[in-house]
């Protein structure tokens, strides 16, 4: 059985299951949304059908200006931190025997499907005062009494490596899989050392991997909003934060609306700019 | 590398990746409702009390439910459109494809959002069906991606041959396609599964105000400060992912759904 046209109007049959769900229950709410990010907001937490910028034109102010600064710088590091991590242990990982790296995928699996509610707690009992890390430090003789390590920028980038670190990874796997192993040797055959042969053979076939890879990443990272709640202070609140912030406890769903929309328009922009890099690779 | 410096990094990341598991495992079986570690006494009752205590019993019965239903209408919205984008060639109904994956590639906010202002809009907010439906959109993305890699690694001449002898699409699936693509099937809604156990922000912008799953309920106790319960429920969570992704692994190629393609195979 061939793959083939459909022909008679029978053949879109199972088709239309997926459609009309998809159309229905993602399209359309984010049509609505899209449409509430233009609507008057009505004291009380209601809104009317109108066509104002309001709450567009919100964004111009220096309080946006550094939530909107302090998400990407954010979301850059993180992606940068997972991917200085991530590169070596795959490139590790795929040279090993397939028992051991079933092993580790079941565990990164494990630890990426993880909550972030649950990521967020468990950071938070290891930085505080009475169950944290310090403990071990002054039990070890290094410091003098326990202190907690939370909430603080330290803390909510640690929580959102870890959260990202195995969504890298697997990332990196597939890419790393199908590395040809020959290059490798032909670098070692003429006498580079293994660390030198993975930085001048391994790392520059990957650029485009790499990128990509650092742009997903980002991606990921700017949609936590719930680690900078738990482990940060108001200052490192990030857009998706103040997203959740304005739907929920402020009621002001246009204005949130909007930052959405905002933050669609940044994700897309990455999105294509992976798919340029990816289309470049390709030519290259 | 060397294998001492490979060892070495290996365990740090391993690590890494564990010690918050392991220090909520030790506060979990302290004696007294205190957040202590290393562990004072040793009890095991705050695993009891996820199922003792009403509240948590609940919640755990809802994200259940809620992981059950959901990812089985994942997998029932991702099957037909795996099969037809296998199956017919149809350019534009890639679009499908596209929107199936859109959800879970944005910020999660993002579609959290856009299904609260449906649900209000359409009146049904609130309604614990919704996020039913809310999760299975949110998650299609996992059993479509492993189906449409099950779909790929199908021979296509075993399908003709079936053809050949008169089987119509129908018994085709039934006979030849269904038992092909099972393991994929089934770790599609494994994926799904264990993710909306997990997931909070579209549960909680959908149904937060009149249902509790474990993680809402988790963060709304996190609000109010400690209580053990909270790190029994961790543990469990942490190994009903390991036992599912261990079944997947056990039962499945898992080196080969997450895009790992045999070396010979290029």
């Amino acid at each position: 059985m061939r793959r083939e046209p459909p022909q008679r109007l029978a053949d879109y049959g199972p088709l239309a299951f997926p459609a009309v769900m998809l159309v229905v229950f993602f399209v359309i709410p984010f049509g609505t949304m899209i449409a509430v990010s233009f609507f008057k907001r009505q004291q009380g937490g209601f809104y009317t059908p109108d066509f104002v910028f309001d709450n567009y034109a919100r964004f111009i102010s220096l309080f946006f200006g550094k939530v909107l600064g302090f998400s990407l710088m954010l979301a850059i590091t993180v992606a940068i931190c997972c991917v200085v991590l991530g590169i070596p242990f795959t490139y590790l990982l795929t040279r090993m025997g397939r028992k051991a790296q079933v092993l580790w995928l079941v565990a990164l699996l494990s630890v990426l499907s993880l909550s972030e509610v649950i990521i967020g707690f468990a950071w938070s009992t290891l930085f505080s005062r009475t169950a944290g890390i310090t403990n071990l430090l002054v039990i070890l003789g290094l410091m003098q009494e326990a202190m907690p390590l939370s909430p603080s920028f330290g803390a909510v980038l640690t929580g959102m490596v870890y959260q990202a670190l195995p969504y890298t990874i697997l990332i990196l796997y597939p890419a790393l899989v199908r590395l040809d192993p020959t290059l490798t040797e032909a670098a070692r055959t003429l006498g580079a050392s293994p660390v030198k042969a993975f930085f001048t053979v391994v790392v520059p076939a990957l650029r485009n991997t790499v990128i990509a890879t650092l742009i997903m990443v980002f991606i990921f990272a700017l949609g936590s909003y719930l680690l900078p709640q738990i482990l940060g202070r108001p200052q490192h609140w990030t857009l998706s934060v103040l997203i959740t912030d304005q739907a929920v406890y402020q009621s002001n769903m246009p204005f949130a609306a909007a930052m959405a929309v905002f933050l669609v328009l940044v994700t897309l922009g990455m999105v294509g700019l992976t798919v340029l890099v990816g289309r470049k690779g390709e030519a290259a | 590398m060397s294998t001492f410096l490979t060892r070495a990094y290996f365990f740090l990341i391993g690590l890494f990746l564990a010690m918050p598991i392991i220090v909520v495992a030790g506060v979990s079986v302290n004696e007294k409702q205190s957040l202590t570690f290393p562990p004072q006494g040793f009890s095991i009752s705050w695993y009891g009390q996820i199922f003792m205590d009403e509240e948590w019993r609940d919640a755990l019965i809802a994200s259940l439910t809620l992981a059950i239903l959901s990812a089985a209408l994942a997998v029932l919205i991702a099957l037909p459109l795996a099969w037809f984008l296998w199956r017919r060639i149809a350019p534009w109904a890639n679009i499908f494809q596209l929107l199936g994956v859109a959800p879970f590639t944005l910020p999660p906010v993002i579609t959290a959002l856009g299904l609260l202002t449906f649900w209000a809009t359409t009146g049904f907010y609130g309604q614990p069906w919704t996020a039913v439906i809310s999760h299975a959109i949110f998650f299609v993305t996992l059993p479509l991606v492993t189906l449409s890699l099950g779909f790929t690694s199908i021979d296509r001449s075993l399908v003709e041959a079936a053809a050949t002898m008169g089987a119509d699409d129908g018994k085709v699936f039934r006979t030849v396609v269904l038992p092909l693509i099972r393991p994929y099937l089934v770790s599609g809604y494994a994926f799904a599964f264990v993710l909306s156990l997990n997931e909070y922000i579209v549960a909680y912008m959908t149904v937060g105000f009149t249902v509790q799953t474990l993680p809402i309920k988790i963060f709304n106790a996190l609000r109010y400060g400690y209580t053990p319960t909270m790190a029994s429920v961790t543990i469990l969570f942490v190994l009903i992912a390991a036992t599912v992704f261990g079944l997947v692994a056990r039962f499945g190629d898992l080196p080969k759904l997450l895009g790992a393609m045999p070396a010979n195979d290029k």
